[in-house]
């Protein structure tokens, strides 16, 4: 109850402050943006489909996937600031649950990852993208699990680093196979079958199979329910596993 | 309301490939009593901030015994936590958030429900003269506004003991005696404080009883006035010109000389019960040697003298 109450505060005060900044939002949107009207024409002779609209069955939820990740695994940043700022030292001396300082800030992570999500969606929806709702919705909650856990994850590490100038590089040199290895801007279809079996060690990977076969409109396929085994699990792992370092961190 | 007992912590550092240990706080013995300002005196690095932050639960003693404000802070941090304020050096508030919300989130910490949260913001935003910025970003405030702000977080609960961390440091001196007006004020509404610093003026105007660290440990302690009557009674510096260790010599034997000590600058000070009987016996010994004199002072000891005797080293150099 006092963990609940507790997140709700520290909840609501992170989405007061980040909707007085909604430049981050719009960031967050744009870059997206310009794969979608920049990248995504490429790929229909490469995917060898007849339309935009095919195009976009493949490459958005790709695309979703990378906000996901990229969206929540910096979210670390911030956290460190604050501790510059003393704002963790001052909550740390009240008697405020100690992870609902983690969990607070993990769900307004969730929250603007959701939001610019949502807004992806319509924008290709626009462009000629056919998705039925619950596709969208089950998708929505698969890169909901995948955002706590990226972002529990990025606020553990850099509690541990606590400086922005190792947090960056350690950051990108997780990021960069993750994201490649996942399938993300182009279907592991044409990958040697080497890459293949290095993908299946990539939750990513999973994850980017079963937003795509719920895109395609084949939420029954076997890649949607691994897709959420492997990341619900990797998620609760990682959570317990952030919690704790929080915990010590933030005794 | 502040009882601890050998309390202790050291450190693991690394300094290229050689860790070594680093005894930060190696003991400390205190005893603070309810309703005075006690001050934390030493030079930076002397283990205060470490004792402090102890204290304030942020880490956990490697040893020793604590009770603050009737609670065990090794058994019962938690309890502890709601029953001290702890304000810290570097300043606690978010550039984007304004006075008024980071005290309603500080106290809603506490478990203050939001009505009631509300209005303790609005009357220490009053108390501590910030209504005219209240709703305005933290970002926009001086250094001295700031600081008001953090104290008034640190209280925003009521709390029995207020931890101050030197609340004093990098203010202009305007500032700084708002600042001292504000803690006298925390002490007049019932809070002991307990606050650290390297300021000597500070502690002198304004502690009722310090203690005096240096290299992790409490070299001594008790009220301002006792502590400087421990040292002598008057303190009498001698510049002489050429053979100073000849006049040290000379008056290093004179009974009425309780120590002598030569500063950096080549001058003496002699410790003495009375100056004013002392300083014709100096002048009559240094003129019969033929020394010549060239400046004499006589002051009263001041917190200064009382760090310079217990530790060896002048607070202004370290």
């Amino acid at each position: 109850m006092k963990f609940l109450r507790d997140t709700w505060l520290v909840f609501s005060r992170q989405m007061q402050l980040m909707l007085r900044q909604p430049v981050w939002l719009i960031v967050g949107v744009v870059q997206p943006l310009f794969y979608l009207l920049l990248f995504a024409p490429l790929l229909k002779p490469a995917l060898g489909v007849q339309t935009n609209a095919e195009a976009y069955k493949l490459f958005v939820p790709g695309l979703l996937v990378l906000l996901a990740m990229f969206g929540s695994l910096f979210t670390g940043f911030g956290l460190i600031a604050e501790l510059r700022a003393g704002v963790i030292e001052r909550s740390r001396v009240t008697p405020v649950s100690r992870l609902a300082l983690l969990v607070g800030r993990s769900l307004r992570d969730v929250v603007s990852l959701l939001f610019q999500a949502a807004l992806i969606v319509v924008i290709a929806v626009g462009f000629g993208l056919s998705v039925g709702l619950l596709d969208v919705l089950a998708a929505f909650a698969l890169m909901a699990i995948i955002s706590l856990m990226l972002s529990a994850f990025s606020y553990a590490i850099s509690l541990k680093l606590r400086s922005e100038d190792a947090l960056a590089p350690l950051l990108n040199t997780i990021s960069q196979p993750l994201l490649l290895t996942a399938g993300i801007l182009l279907p592991l279809t044409f990958a040697p079958t080497w890459l293949k079996r290095v993908a299946d060690w990539n939750p990513f990977s999973w994850a980017t199979d079963g937003v795509r076969a719920l895109f395609a409109g084949d939420p029954g396929a076997d890649s949607v329910w691994q897709a959420a085994v492997v990341v619900g699990g990797l998620t609760l792992i990682t959570v317990v596993w952030a919690s704790r370092a929080f915990a010590k961190g933030v005794r | 309301m502040i009882e601890t007992k050998g309390l202790r912590k050291s450190y693991r550092s690394r300094a290229g490939r050689e860790t070594k240990v680093v005894e930060a706080v190696r003991g400390v013995d205190l005893s603070v009593k309810e309703g005075e300002i006690y001050g934390f005196l030493g030079p930076n690095g002397a283990g205060k901030t470490t004792t402090l932050r102890m204290l304030a639960t942020l880490i956990t003693p490697d040893g020793g015994e604590a009770v603050i404000a009737g609670a065990d802070l090794l058994k019962n941090p938690g309890e502890v936590r709601r029953r001290i304020g702890y304000v810290a050096q570097g300043g606690s508030t978010w550039d984007e958030s304004t006075a008024r919300e980071e005290l309603v989130l500080q106290a809603r910490f506490y478990g203050i429900h939001k009505a009631e949260a509300l209005q303790r913001a609005t009357k220490a935003l009053d108390a501590f003269q910030l209504t005219e910025y209240a709703d305005r970003k933290t970002k926009t405030y001086s250094g001295g506004q700031r600081r008001r702000v953090d104290i008034a977080l640190g209280i925003i609960h009521g709390p029995k003991v207020v931890f101050l961390d030197e609340p004093t440091t990098g203010l202009d001196p305007q500032s700084r005696a708002h600042m001292w007006v504000e803690v006298r004020r925390l002490r007049d509404e019932g809070m002991t404080v307990f606050i650290t610093t390297h300021y000597l003026d500070e502690a002198d105007a304004l502690c009722d009883r310090i203690a005096i660290m240096d290299h992790g440990e409490i070299v001594t302690e008790g009220t301002v006035d006792d502590l400087k009557r421990e040292v002598a009674g008057d303190v009498v510096t001698v510049g002489v010109n050429g053979a100073g260790t000849k006049a040290t010599e000379l008056l290093r034997t004179q009974e009425y000389v309780r120590k002598i000590e030569e500063n950096d600058d080549h001058s003496l000070r002699l410790y003495v019960d009375e100056g004013a009987v002392a300083i014709p016996h100096i002048l009559r010994v240094l003129d019969t040697a033929g020394v010549e004199l060239k400046q004499m002072e006589l002051h009263r000891p001041s917190l200064d003298d009382v760090f310079l005797t217990k530790t060896g080293r002048s607070l202004r150099e370290s």
